[in-house]
């Protein structure tokens, strides 16, 4: 029966997201330091980081597809917490510096030297430990998911409501973050990073283990949702995105559903920002732009919502396209090509690239086994012709 | 009104006095009804009556702007909100069949079991054995147990209503609302939906809001009659449906 086919067929594409993303994460940190450079098979360095950034992308993707995709709720604002998460990381790696810097002063960063800072403000402390700011990149926008949804749900603020206010904190953050005595390096953001855990963040070695660690994490993320999605709670999630009042009715406390999944995803979007961070070298409010947050949705209506796997793809798929498009004659108009790409998969495509597979993989296997039922019919010696049910 | 000591009244459902409005209509007006305990009542009222209006204040859905709500005696429902109210056993079929249409029969029904509904308990949920023969008794009752991996949104127009009552019996309240139960079904469907009621009343508390007068015969119970937001006349079908005033504004005209 369909449903069947339908878990048989999430299994399978799983596997195979799976599979891929593990071999990715082995092989091409593995072409890059063993290969000598220039040799047909040895992906570059340059390549390593960007392909890092994808990936890093679809964490982001995923977290966005566990909310959207699955409780209904169209969060225009993840890129805060992916932005959270990038700085909590950032003030790591900036106290990483110490000496280094062009002010060469032991405690304060750069910026803070600049501005005539006597001393580091107290949100600085404990970031010059590593596991101090790994902690940050979950607690701090789980904290604001945390705040933000119990506000949000508790008040039933849903559908474009809810989207819109999201944009708004987003563009709130940004605002903040811009300012230079909010103590975060204002428009220039966080930058110069030298090392990490005492690895230089510039050296290959650094880079392959950074790709193959934010591969791991797609691959723990991924395993956390379907974990989560293929819960009874998982199950509770379709039915508030379906029908959240007759949810409601039989007795399920919505408001603290949405709020668990969106604290989930928060924190899941601020791993991303982390591992982003070491990897482009620079954080900076231009991440809080709500623009990225509508193209982070896009990533995940392209590939297929609710899918988990689809908004993985997206991601890369669409980044691709964006690294491809703009680094041509075509660059001034990649925003134009992705907004006519959103209506037209809205138009055309509904499902998203997988879900759109999956619906097709799940028909004509119906086929195929309604048309062996007949030939085994056939050749049980049935005369009369009948219809494959 | 609080939890009291003493129950107020003896009866499963009380209103007394509700009065309900939405922008100057007056909705419910001075709406007084009890349901005693293990009693089913058909609730009958041409369109605009206050038929649904009334459920949604039952389940929490509206709040009456004065008057008295108590359930079970003690439980002033017009404090609490729906997903307390489905808790303490008040379970309600939409008008409209609502049921989870990307989801299986199945699940819908597990979804409507009264079992731990918090955020872990879903969770880390596992199902049990005496879940899964819940469900099959359901399944059988509903007659839907061919139907069980099939997605919901692909059931019938009445099998759907169907599940909703299933999932009314998953949920096992202590009071069922039921709207509009025979809303495009076929008269042999209305048939055993009157029969299944029944069955159900057996053993629940039940309020059935329905237009078809052969349905609420055959149901054979109390009867309300509801006009402009309070009650017209009640008893049974019979002397209902010969009040003059009933036949003035609902049968007649």
């Amino acid at each position: 029966m369909t449903p069947h086919m339908l878990t048989r067929s999430l299994d399978r594409s799983a596997a195979i997201f799976l599979a891929v993303v593990a071999g990715c994460g082995i092989l091409i940190p593995l072409s890059n330091l063993l290969l000598p450079a220039g040799s047909f098979l040895q992906v570059p360095t340059y390549l390593v980081a960007l392909w890092g950034k994808y990936v890093c992308y679809a964490i982001l993707a995923l977290s966005i597809d566990l909310i959207w995709g699955y409780c209904g709720i169209l969060s225009l604002g993840h890129g805060a917490f992916f932005a959270l998460g990038g700085y909590a990381m950032g003030m790591y790696l900036m106290r990483q510096i110490g000496t280094r810097g062009v002010y060469g002063n032991p405690i304060l960063p750069d910026f803070m030297v600049f501005l005539n800072w006597e001393k580091l403000p107290w949100y600085w402390y404990g970031f010059d430990m590593f596991w101090f700011a790994a902690l940050m990149v979950l607690v701090v926008p789980g904290l604001l998911a945390f705040c933000f949804g119990w506000l949000a749900f508790r008040s039933r603020v849903t559908g474009v409501y809810l989207s819109i206010i999201t944009q708004a904190m987003t563009y709130a953050l940004l605002l903040a973050f811009f300012r230079n005595d909010f103590g975060f390096g204002g428009n220039n953001g966080l930058t110069d990073f030298k090392d990490i855990l005492g690895f230089n963040v510039q050296a290959e070695g650094t880079r392959a283990a950074l790709f193959a660690l934010s591969c791991l994490a797609l691959i723990i993320g991924f395993l956390i949702c379907r974990a989560i999605v293929s819960s009874k709670l998982g199950k509770v999630l379709i039915a508030v995105r379906d029908a959240e009042s007759r949810t409601r009715f039989l007795g399920y406390r919505v408001e603290s559903y949405k709020l668990f999944v969106f604290t989930v995803s928060a924190c899941m979007a601020g791993v991303a920002g982390a591992l982003y961070v070491p990897q482009v070298g620079i954080i900076n409010p231009s991440e809080f732009a709500p623009g990225n947050s509508i193209e982070a949705v896009i990533w995940v209506a392209v590939g297929g919502r609710g899918t988990l796997v689809g908004a993985a793809l997206g991601a890369v798929v669409v980044n691709y396209a964006k690294t491809f498009f703009t680094s041509g004659v075509l660059a001034p108009y990649w925003l134009f090509m992705l907004g006519a790409l959103f209506i037209l998969v809205t138009l055309l495509l509904p499902k998203g690239i997988v879900g759109t597979f999956n619906a097709w993989w799940d028909q004509s296997k119906e086929k195929r086994t309604s048309a062996t039922s007949v030939s085994a019919a056939a050749e049980d010696g049935v005369t009369e012709p009948k219809m494959a049910e | 009104m609080n939890v009291m000591d003493t129950r107020a009244t003896s009866a499963m459902l009380y209103l007394d006095g509700v009065h309900v409005s939405f922008d100057g209509f007056h909705a419910i007006n001075n709406l007084s009804l009890t349901l005693e305990p293990g009693e089913m009542r058909a609730i009958i009222g041409p369109n605009g009556a206050g038929k649904t209006t009334m459920m949604d204040i039952i389940t929490g859905k509206t709040k009456p702007d004065e008057g008295t709500v108590l359930f079970d005696g003690v439980t002033d429902l017009t404090r609490l909100d729906e997903t307390r109210i489905a808790e303490l056993g008040i379970g309600r079929k939409f008008q409209k069949p609502t049921v989870f249409e990307s989801q299986t029969v199945q699940d819908n029904l597990l979804l409507a079991l009264n079992v731990d509904h918090s955020v872990r308990g879903t969770l880390f949920w596992r199902g049990s054995k005496a879940e899964s023969e819940r469900i099959d008794k359901v399944l059988e009752t509903i007659r839907l147990t061919e139907a069980r991996n099939r997605l919901a949104g692909s059931l019938s127009h009445g099998q759907k209503q169907w599940l909703e009552i299933g999932m009314l019996l998953a949920q096992d309240p202590k009071l069922l609302l039921v709207d509009e139960p025979v809303a495009g079904m076929t008269d042999v469907e209305t048939h055993l939906t009157a029969e299944l009621l029944k069955e159900i009343n057996k053993t629940h508390t039940v309020m059935v809001v329905e237009h078809d007068m052969t349905f609420v015969r055959e149901l054979g119970v109390k009867v309300t009659c509801l006009h402009e937001g309070t009650v017209l006349a009640e008893g049974t079908i019979d002397q209902v449906s010969s009040n003059e005033r009933v036949i003035e504004v609902y049968l007649g005209r």
